[in-house]
């Protein structure tokens, strides 16, 4: 039920209640329904956005492409999840085009990033290249417009 | 000055918006819920707005033809054969206007001399009276019955025909029961007209806002397009209210009449929302109906919620409003209203806004995220617990 997922997609925190009221089901239906989603892992979980310049928090965000050689067997399998263990890394993509691996980092300081690129992933026998992109802003992520706090302008009431 | 004596009778002898007060103290408070509005909240589709800043950007600065540039009037005329199944000729029977208000305007203006008759079915959205009389008409009344979903019936209708009745204002889906007129229901209504020489002012601002039933427009029924003039806009369909973009359809002998007040009052609709209209009928179909199941899943919550607390609502088919019932809490509207606004920071409209037949009812609005919703529902039912 694409309705469902996309509802959820947009805002986790919608009970079954309000779900099954909004869908026209019952709200044990609902129930069932995400249980299967997630016993599937069609829903893998669920997050807050959280826009961490507004913080007090030191956090960098960083772009690292990389170029691979694939193992004759294993493909980049065996590299992706060499890789996407580290904790470090929010995000990792196969890609098409110009590099192999987009691997998305996030770290305390620019140095930190660095120093995970230059010693953890330049390392990897099978990476013949590395190129470290910071960002320097978010604009908008998964959706969400950063830095705008929506406000309800409408003046006119009939 | 006497302003007293400068200032026209019939201005001010019209009633000015009798919520007003109301709407007074909701401005000065802090921490209100509104469910009030009777716009989208949605903002226009990006792609519509593009093309309004591209035809600034390429210098379309200048008026437009009186009636509206003809590839928007084509693009309308398209629009309706699709939407409706009626066929109007882009070149003399399509008129771009200041927004659906203005075409209301227009065909009261063309059509009333002093002292015809404008039927006004309500519950109903504020302007048509006023407008009426403004032109010299009179306007009469018809309370439409919750028991009958507030349609209006034949049996209604032929209850305040009179040789002197020139207009019949039909404003569904409508604003603010919710309520939608179906085939049948029409041509109940139609088979009362044929024989008279009432015109139909059917307005269909929220034809596209219906919720498991397409809309039927008066027009399409047999012998009804002679007497049926559309007033429609892209405020409620495209979520471009503040475009001001709306338009008339009706028989050439009409808008010909039309177009000269048109002309001497407005010159032409905004230019640039005429090209984003052309991109919004051209491309924004898929918006309109992702907007439509946005709305109605909202609908389903909002009736649901408002039912598990004991509050009784007429299911709503159109538009973006429920109308429940609030009588048997023992108030007034309008004391119910101001008692949920004050104690518990919930705003709604009462339904005497919208026509004395209101009272015991108000409008509730959906225009707005579930969340919200969601908040201002457990604070009403507070208020229903404790009342």
């Amino acid at each position: 039920m694409k309705d469902l997922l996309k509802l959820l997609e947009n805002d986790a925190r919608l009970s079954p209640e309000k779900l099954a009221l909004m869908l026209d089901k019952e709200e044990g239906d609902i129930k069932a329904m995400i249980e299967g989603y997630e016993r599937d892992g069609v829903i893998l979980g669920y997050k807050t956005m959280i826009d961490w310049d507004k913080t007090n928090t030191e956090h960098v965000c960083a772009l690292i492409e990389l170029k691979i050689i694939p193992q004759r067997d294993r493909g980049y399998e065996h590299i992706a999840q060499k890789i996407y263990n580290y904790p470090e890394v929010e995000s990792l993509y196969l890609m098409s085009g110009g590099y192999d691996l987009a691997v998305f980092i996030e770290g305390k300081t620019m140095r930190e990033v660095a120093f995970f690129v230059a010693e953890k992933l330049a390392t990897l026998e099978d990476v013949t290249s590395t190129a470290t992109h910071f960002v320097l802003r978010k604009y908008k992520d998964k959706g969400i417009v950063f830095g705008a706090v929506p406000t309800d302008d409408r003046g006119n009431f009939i | 000055m006497d302003y007293n004596n400068i200032l026209s009778d019939v201005v001010k002898n019209m009633a000015p918006s009798g919520i007003r007060k109301f709407f007074d103290i909701l401005n000065t408070m802090k921490d209100v819920i509104s469910l009030t509005v009777g716009e989208p909240d949605f903002k226009t589709p990006w792609h519509i707005r593009v093309a309004g800043i591209e035809s600034l950007e390429n210098g379309r600065t200048h008026y437009t033809s009186n009636s509206g540039t003809v590839e928007l009037r084509e693009e309308i005329s398209a629009y309706l054969e699709r939407k409706i199944k009626v066929s109007y000729d882009p070149m003399h029977e399509i008129i771009v206007t200041v927004g659906g208000s203005e075409a209301i305007d227009l065909a009261m203006r063309a059509l009333i001399n002093p002292g015809d008759e404008v039927i006004v079915p309500q519950p109903a959205f504020v302007c048509y009276g006023p407008i009426a009389s403004l032109a010299g008409g009179v306007p009469v009344y018809i309370d439409t019955k919750e028991k009958n979903r507030f349609k209006l019936t034949a049996e209604e209708l032929r209850s305040v025909i009179t040789p002197k009745t020139k207009l019949l204002v039909l404003p569904y889906p409508s604003n603010p029961t919710g309520a939608i007129m179906e085939r049948e229901d029409l041509e109940a209504l139609a088979e009362v007209l044929r024989d008279t020489n009432i015109m139909v002012l059917a307005d269909e601002i929220y034809a596209e806002l219906t919720y498991g039933k397409e809309h039927v427009s008066i027009a399409s029924l047999p012998g009804m397009r002679e007497r049926t003039i559309i007033a429609s806009g892209f405020s409620k369909a495209y979520a471009m209210t503040g475009w001001r973009l709306g338009y008339i359809a009706a028989p050439s002998e009409v808008t010909g009449q039309m177009l000269k007040i048109h002309q001497y009052a407005i010159m032409c609709s905004p230019t640039t929302s005429q090209y984003a209209a052309v991109e919004a009928l051209r491309n924004g179909q898929s918006d309109v109906e992702e907007m439509r199941a946005e709305y109605n899943r909202r609908r389903r919550y909002i009736v649901g919620g408002l039912r598990s607390i004991g509050i009784d609502c007429f299911e709503p088919e159109g538009a973006f409003y429920v109308f429940p019932y609030i009588g048997k809490f023992g108030m007034t509207s309008e004391a119910f209203c101001e008692k949920l606004l004050m104690e518990y920071g919930v705003a709604i409209v009462p339904g005497t806004a919208f026509g004395t037949c209101g009272e015991g009812f108000a409008r509730i609005s959906y225009a707005y995220s579930v969340e919200h919703i969601a908040k201002a529902l457990d604070r009403i039912e507070k208020f229903t617990r404790n009342y």
